[in-house]
């Protein structure tokens, strides 16, 4: 069986982002950019598929600037087989990756797309609900158990009360959440050997998809920052304060 | 110009979030309508007449709407937002609602706006982005916009006071795409983490689930709602349901106690908006004081006992 992955290059984890001066957007100029965490526990899903003998093929695909083509290569060095990047200078939108990838699943004809549940700079969490939607199929979404028999996946869900436990055909879509997995890290002889795995480009023109963004920007700003910092000497001042000052309890 | 609004419910009663969705609604303006989609979700869909401000309620019930799954909500929802003509769906940004909007959006092929915390205007809204980092002014040019909403942005709607009219109607049949097959429900006695106005939450300091039941005995003192930082749920301590944070739940009760926790931003992300926060941690510099209105440096293994007996 055939899985695809979808990775986002997204500003590293670590990165304290900072605004640009003129309100338009947050600086990515030479920050330090990676993988997005929750693409990088969806590839480890799928290496783990194929150790088992479930996935035979793993495919990777990111959309989005030339540059992408390194976040594919770190997919490649933790054991996707193949890459694809749909490059484009245009500023993609949930919905415009989602019908990006509706095109590239028609062409690779996958039997599941595992994809991190959001990623850590939009924070939109939407593209693999919406890419479920636009090719018909179930979506087992905040995965933190995939299990694959009988032509069906049996999915463990973080949901607000606990767990839940879904059943659904394939094809399928599936989000990875943090408990699905520990990712691996890349080793050197598997980074030199992604060197040579095939990278393919296409573009959204030549897959038929307008990636007109919908949403506009009008400007961002950092929030305004909380007065903390002070101190109680113990529990007493503690309890007096919370009790006459904040007036809480 | 009018608002759907998709309930977040058990059947028995709304999910509070589903109030504060409702005074987003508000603020955009014109009619709003409430959409209870369920199985024998008779109460729900009563409980949402007595909303203050809505004009009338749908509700829809199948058995193949027990388990609340994207695929055959979803289904229901877009042909009665195209019918009926709504301008703006919303729902409130619980783990329901994250499930089900996006895919409504893709089948309306519109975009979704995530999160909203202040509504601009009817088409402009602001959201959080980076973990809560930089806060982001939207626009959207769809014709149909299709929202969740932060609750913790929005005070809850008066749950008494409307008297709308309850119609029931026929919703789309069966996908047969997914079917809910079991569930793993954390059972506490504590109040729900999202709207409690109290919360203690442990992290990785607290050492194991065992001592945990510390923080909880503080907890019963104060009525407050048990949560956790990110490592505390992955170390084992707690179930995932109790994790504040980024991708976890976002709270902002009105008193926050953070204990052992160190403070990582996508903590942070998930209850710096609360009114006052308490931290108590034995490492001085852990980033939690930055942000707490009342640090207390210490041994948490000393401290809460101690608060707790304060507490009387």
């Amino acid at each position: 069986m055939k899985v695809l992955v979808a990775v986002k290059r997204v500003v590293d984890y670590n990165v304290k982002v900072r605004v640009k001066p003129d309100g338009s957007g947050v600086d990515t100029a030479n920050v330090k950019m990676s993988m997005n965490p929750f693409d990088e526990i969806a590839i480890e899903e799928a290496v783990r598929l194929k150790e088992k003998g479930i996935a035979t093929e793993i495919v990777a695909v990111s959309c989005g600037l030339a540059a992408c083509q390194e976040t594919l290569r770190t997919g490649l060095a933790l054991g996707a087989d193949r890459a694809i990047l749909v490059e484009t200078d245009v500023d993609l939108q949930p919905l415009a990756v989602a019908k990006l990838l509706q095109a590239v699943v028609a062409k690779e004809q996958p039997k599941l797309v595992i994809l991190g549940k959001q990623a850590i700079d939009d924070d939109a969490n939407q593209t693999g609900q919406m890419l479920a939607a636009l090719l018909g199929w179930p979506q087992g979404t905040y995965a933190s158990k995939i299990d694959i028999a009988g032509g069906r996946a049996t999915i463990k869900r973080e949901v607000d009360g606990g767990l839940e436990t879904i059943e659904i055909s394939l094809p399928a879509i599936v989000t990875a959440d943090l408990r699905l997995n520990e990712p691996r890290y890349a080793t050197l002889p598997n980074i030199m050997k992604a060197k040579k795995k095939p990278m393919e480009t296409v573009t959204p023109a030549a897959l038929g998809v307008d990636v007109t963004p919908r949403l506009t920007t009008l400007k961002v700003v950092e929030p305004p920052k909380r007065k903390g910092g002070g101190k109680v000497a113990d529990v007493a001042e503690l309890v007096a304060k919370l009790r006459n000052e904040a007036k809480v309890i | 110009m009018s608002t759907l609004v998709i309930a977040d419910h058990d059947n028995a009663s709304l999910q509070p979030a589903t109030f504060n969705t409702v005074a987003a609604a508000q603020k955009i303006g014109g009619d709003i309508h409430v959409l209870v989609a369920g199985n024998g979700a008779q109460a729900a869909a009563q409980a949402a007449s007595h909303i203050a401000g809505i004009a009338k309620v749908l509700h829809v019930d199948a058995p193949h709407l027990a388990g609340f799954t994207a695929e055959n909500v979803a289904a229901v929802i877009v042909p009665i937002v195209k019918s009926g003509g709504y301008t703006h769906v919303l729902a409130p940004a619980t783990g329901f609602g994250k499930n089900v909007m996006p895919r409504v959006a893709a089948m309306l092929d519109v975009a979704q706006i995530s999160e909203i915390v202040v509504v601009e205007s009817a088409d402009t809204f602001v959201r959080p982005i980076y973990a809560g980092s930089v806060l982001a002014t939207v626009r959207s040019a769809d014709p149909i916009k299709v929202i969740t909403v932060r609750a913790t942005g929005f005070d809850a709607a008066a749950a008494t006071g409307g008297s709308a009219t309850v119609e029931s109607i026929a919703g789309a049949p069966d996908t047969g795409l997914s079917k809910v097959t079991g569930q793993e429900l954390s059972k506490s006695e504590r109040p729900e983490l999202t709207s409690a106005r109290v919360v203690v939450s442990g992290g990785r300091g607290v050492g194991s689930a065992e001592n945990f039941k510390l923080l909880e005995a503080l907890a019963a003192k104060l009525n407050a709602a048990m949560g956790a930082s990110r490592a505390a749920v992955d170390a084992g301590y707690v179930p995932n349901d109790y994790q504040v944070g980024q991708t976890g739940k976002i709270v902002a009760p009105d008193l926050y106690v953070a204990v052992g926790i160190s403070g990582a931003i996508q903590h942070l992300a998930g209850m710096k908006d609360s009114k006052v926060i308490v931290a108590i941690n034995k490492d001085p510099e852990a980033p939690i004081f930055q942000i707490a209105d009342y640090g207390l440096v210490g041994d948490l293994f000393q401290i809460v006992p101690d608060l707790t007996a304060a507490l009387g």
